[in-house]
């Protein structure tokens, strides 16, 4: 849909959607729950924008501040498996104690840099994949006729209405040893030996570019679709040649799209757990599994925590990358 | 201007001129687009150093022309002539033509000055030569201060300038402007349309122009093809399109018109009466006319070409008629005046507003005469 259209549909679903509110506000718990709010100086615009940033602080902010705190705790054999940060003596002593260790494990162990590196590699490699194998696909559509387009979008989108499990499951399926693709291949007598497909990176990137397409697609469409197409014209009047009018036109055009398609996959794929334990081998070391593993094989709760943290401050430092080379793409 | 002065008529109107080769030549070329036939069998001769104009409604197929000179559409029958060489199959980007277009389609990713060298770019222009050329050009249309900007930090006037340079720098053999002053306001539109005047003649350039805008295509052309259904209907000076059409729907097109159904009840080598129901009078033309006698006709007088008075004029007899004033819509400049016809017609006489106040001003509901020079009626068969 397009922007007029999104916004066409907000219109309506605002008027249609007032005469619910209009009555809704009258029942007493929400008039009392307003009054409260109104006395605490929200209402109207104030009130709307609060909601979303209390969801956020409460089940986003708190919990990664425990996650914080964990990381900083001693493990121990107990329940919850870590120390406390800080304890009161009976004495009045307050006495706080910051455990510097699990981090200075992530650098020594030369595991969890292994994995960062491997991970970042899986996650670049991948969402390069998905840009080189949706950059088609959504200048396709872009370029479709307005009847086939939403098809188009409907069938881009229509996978996430399986489970994303059993999706990947479903993978196993097709890549196995004696999976319908080796079988495939077998019965045609292309090949004598199954091609050992599962439990290695070559499986992981399959799943990882089959999970996140969508997510690079979408972007590469919105951005493409915006595009005037005369610019093309314009560009072959001039004497530009279509594949260089492409290379100096649309690509830079459609840069904003391609930047948020490659962080849509990126980042996600950068913590991935499920694909790389389904799809993965042993060796294939990726930092979302290693996290799993500290987590619940080790109980080892103050590490995994430390991971988690270490992890969240390298997809700030690539989202802060990102936002910057968005804002330079998108100044027209 | 002295004798010795007078530049050559065939100069000026190579179109007169039977020995002269015409440059672009467009012969019995249709394209069609499933059922739809947006250019019929069009043939047409463009002359070097022309600026042509085709004139027509929305849907008439100009559009579709123009981008078949320009190589964005294949013709499916017919060919087209550029200085000589066919252009069938040549892609646009090896053509010596530039598009001005409608929305100007700057690239908005590049500011003004890569705007206007991307065309120099692309046939490896040497490095000064083009920055000095698209200097130049940006001097030429007088955007030199802006040659950092960015389309969308630009006036509209700006960017229509900016996409002129765009498609001049490359000193194309055919410049084509696709209403090259559709999105300017009016007073801009009207420096404009003699800057693009002054930029064509001292570049020598073939412009070819199409509008819906017949104002435009009056000022700008040195000859307007109209377009109606896909064929060019009439070619002409802009003169002679407006003074002498040679249909019904050119006169209707181009300017305002009355047109009159009648028949012709006399009839010679010099004049030709026309007896019409529609005007309620008889009409005397002063010249012949090449139709069949007591053929239905229709003659179409001008508004402004129709003195309008109160008082009976000295001849009542023909070229003149009677009505009730309905409707004046005043101007400024001049005033409309809408007349009801005996014969429940509605005729237009526009008026210049020559003095500031008079108190016998015709007004509402003033019974009229209305009268017109023998030579004002042009009779048109079809």
């Amino acid at each position: 849909m397009s922007r007029a259209g999104y916004l066409a549909l907000g219109d309506q679903l605002a008027t249609s959607a007032e005469p619910l509110i209009r009555n809704l506000v009258r029942l007493a718990p929400i008039r009392i729950l307003l009054n409260l709010f109104g006395r605490l100086g929200l209402r109207g615009r104030g009130l709307v924008i609060f909601l979303p940033y209390a969801w956020l602080a409460l089940f986003f902010l708190i919990p990664f501040v425990i996650v914080l705190k964990i990381s900083f705790a001693d493990q121990l054999i107990a329940r919850p498996p870590y120390s406390a940060l800080w304890e009161l003596s009976e004495k009045g002593y307050l006495t706080i104690k910051l455990n510097l260790n699990n981090y200075r494990f992530l650098i020594d162990d030369a595991l969890y840099w292994k994995a960062y590196l491997n991970s970042v590699k899986i996650a670049f490699v991948s969402a390069l994949i998905c840009l080189i194998v949706g950059y088609p696909m959504a200048y396709g559509m872009a370029r479709a006729d307005k009847a086939w387009r939403n098809i188009l979008l409907m069938l881009v989108i229509l996978p996430f209405w399986t489970s994303f499990l059993l999706r990947v499951y479903a993978w196993i399926g097709l890549l196995n040893n004696n999976g319908i693709i080796n079988n495939a291949l077998l019965g045609l007598g292309l090949i004598d030996q199954p091609i050992v497909m599962m439990k290695t990176d070559f499986a992981v990137y399959v799943g990882i570019v089959y999970s996140y397409l969508p997510f690079m697609i979408l972007p590469l469409f919105t951005a493409l679709e915006k595009m005037d197409v005369t610019l093309l014209e314009a560009a072959a009047d001039l004497g530009c040649k279509p594949l260089k009018a492409f290379f100096t036109i649309t690509i830079p055009l459609s840069m904003p799209g391609i930047i948020a398609g490659f962080s849509l996959v990126f980042i996600p794929a950068l913590g991935e757990f499920v694909i790389p334990d389904l799809l993965g081998g042993t060796d294939t070391l990726m930092i979302g599994h290693v996290l799993w593993n500290e987590f619940f094989s080790n109980r080892a709760w103050p590490v995994a925590s430390a991971v988690a943290i270490a992890m969240l401050l390298l997809v700030l430092v690539i989202l802060y990358l990102q936002s910057r080379f968005q804002r330079a793409a998108e100044a027209p | 201007m002295s004798e010795g002065k007078k530049p050559d008529p065939l100069m000026v109107a190579p179109w007169k001129d039977p020995a002269a080769t015409p440059y672009i030549r467009i012969q019995n070329v249709t394209k069609k687009f499933g059922d739809f036939v947006a250019v019929n069998n069009v043939s047409l001769n463009i002359y070097k150093q022309e600026l042509f104009c085709l004139l027509g409604g929305s849907g008439c197929g100009k559009s579709t022309l123009l981008r078949m000179l320009a190589g964005f559409e294949e013709p499916d029958g017919g060919q087209i002539f550029l200085d000589g060489q066919d252009m069938a199959g040549i892609a646009p980007y090896k053509r010596p033509v530039n598009m001005m277009f409608q929305s100007y389609a700057l690239f908005p990713h590049m500011n003004v000055e890569d705007n206007v060298a991307f065309g120099l770019k692309q046939d490896h222009t040497p490095k000064k030569e083009l920055w000095d050329r698209v200097k130049g050009m940006l001097e030429m249309v007088k955007l030199s201060g802006f040659a950092s900007r960015k389309p969308h930090q630009l006036s509209g006037g700006q960017r229509q300038r900016v996409a002129l340079a765009r498609a001049l720098v490359k000193q194309p053999k055919l410049l084509l402007l696709d209403e090259p002053l559709g999105a300017l306001d009016r007073k801009l539109r009207e420096s404009t349309q003699f800057e693009l005047m002054n930029i064509q003649e001292k570049l020598g350039v073939t412009f070819v122009v199409v509008t819906h805008d017949q104002e435009e295509a009056m000022t700008l052309a040195s000859r307007i093809g109209v377009m109606n259904l896909g064929q060019i209907v009439q070619v002409g000076t802009p003169t002679e399109i407006y003074e002498f059409p040679t249909s019904r729907f050119v006169a209707d097109f181009v300017g305002s018109v009355n047109m009159f159904d009648g028949r012709i009840t006399d009839e010679d080598n010099d004049y030709v009466r026309i007896s019409s129901e529609d005007a309620g009078c008889t009409i005397f033309i002063n010249h012949g006319v090449a139709a069949p006698p007591s053929a239905a006709l229709a003659v179409a007088i001008r508004p402004e070409k129709i003195a309008i008075s109160r008082s009976p004029p000295a001849n009542t007899q023909e070229n003149c008629t009677q009505g009730i004033v309905e409707d004046i819509a005043y101007m400024g400049d001049m005033s409309v005046f809408n007349v009801r016809l005996k014969s429940g017609k509605l005729a237009k006489v526009t008026q210049p507003n020559l003095v500031r106040h008079t108190d016998d001003a015709i007004h509402w509901d003033d019974h009229v005469f209305m009268s017109w020079h023998a030579a004002s009626g042009v009779v048109l068969t079809v």
